[in-house]
């Protein structure tokens, strides 16, 4: 399976995503944001860090950059684009995915290990995962999920919503809630499933002796669900 | 032409960071502080004598970069 890392300037997960896709096996190449076209990829990554300084709005400089628009012709053409915290705000800045991503509630910059539940199975990154709630990483001072009831209802009703915070038993309530995001919502869909914006970082949790293997687990489950 | 941008927070959303200048301006002692909402301003130099078509342009240019309509407001002022 090919894939996709782009860099934009500012980026700071991008390497960390690489060794990660690598390591299970993904054919991963890395796209400098000036550049105008994607190498043939499966899988199109936008990874975490700070592009453009969170300047304006974070993501906003980042989704009018040179190479976006070939990010979202292939994300219309069914392509799987995966962003991971910036990357996250990236893909809500470009409208592929609705909502935003506002400060933290208690405007703390929160960096610690959570539990997210898997709220839909019905797609090619989640689909028979062998868990319902995986131990990952946040790391962001802007992970606080905001759309309008419309939208949530939308959300709601397509099954989009994607990960949501737990407690360790999948619990979800306001005390397993780290930034105020409705609803506990870690991660979202497009409605077709191809596009996976979440804050959580997967490419964090991929050994055991240094942090936890769920990450492992969902890059190997892209992997068994391409074949 | 100087074409100047006031975006705001929308209505009913969220503002922490106001919440904590309030708070703030409460505990200075000016308690007749009851809300305090942040925003952003833009100062934007257009090269255009028409002013209603300066302000044309940075209407696009609001709905397109300045400001995110989900939560924000904004008004050319």
């Amino acid at each position: 399976m090919k894939s996709s890392v782009i860099i934009f300037p500012g980026s700071n997960c991008d390497r960390d995503m690489d060794v990660a896709l690598k390591k299970f096996g993904f054919k991963n190449q890395m796209v400098w944001h000036n550049d105008q076209s994607i190498p043939k990829s499966d899988l199109i990554v936008l990874p975490g860090g700070f592009s453009y300084g969170d300047y304006l709005r974070c993501g906003s400089i980042a989704s009018k950059s040179k190479i976006i628009k070939s990010v979202i012709d292939f994300a219309n053409s069914g392509g799987l684009v995966l962003g991971i915290c910036n990357g996250f705000q990236i893909l809500t800045e470009t409208g592929l995915l609705t909502g935003i991503l506002q400060q933290n509630k208690f405007l703390n910059f929160i960096c610690s290990n959570v539990y997210v539940k898997v709220k839909d199975k019905q797609n090619k990154y989640f689909k028979d995962l062998k868990k319902d709630v995986l131990e990952l990483h946040i790391a962001h001072n802007e992970g606080n999920y905001f759309c309008s009831d419309d939208e949530l209802k939308l959300l709601e009703d397509n099954n989009q919503i994607a990960v949501t915070y737990c407690g360790e038993d999948g619990a979800e309530d306001e005390s397993t809630n780290p930034n105020g995001a409705i609803k506990n919502i870690a991660g979202i869909f497009n409605k077709n499933k191809n596009v996976l914006g979440m804050m959580p970082h997967p490419e964090r949790m991929i050994d055991k002796y240094l942090s936890g293997e769920d990450g492992s687990l969902f890059f190997k489950n892209i992997l068994d669900n391409f074949k | 032409m100087k074409i100047k941008v006031i975006v705001t927070l929308k209505n009913g959303v969220l503002d922490p960071q106001g919440k904590a200048i309030q708070q703030t301006l409460n505990g200075m002692n000016f308690e007749n502080v009851e809300d305090v909402r942040q925003g952003k301003y833009f100062e934007i130099e257009v090269k255009e004598k028409d002013e209603n078509k300066a302000k044309s342009l940075v209407d696009d240019m609001c709905k397109k970069l300045l400001a995110n309509l989900v939560i924000e407001d904004y008004k050319i002022v």
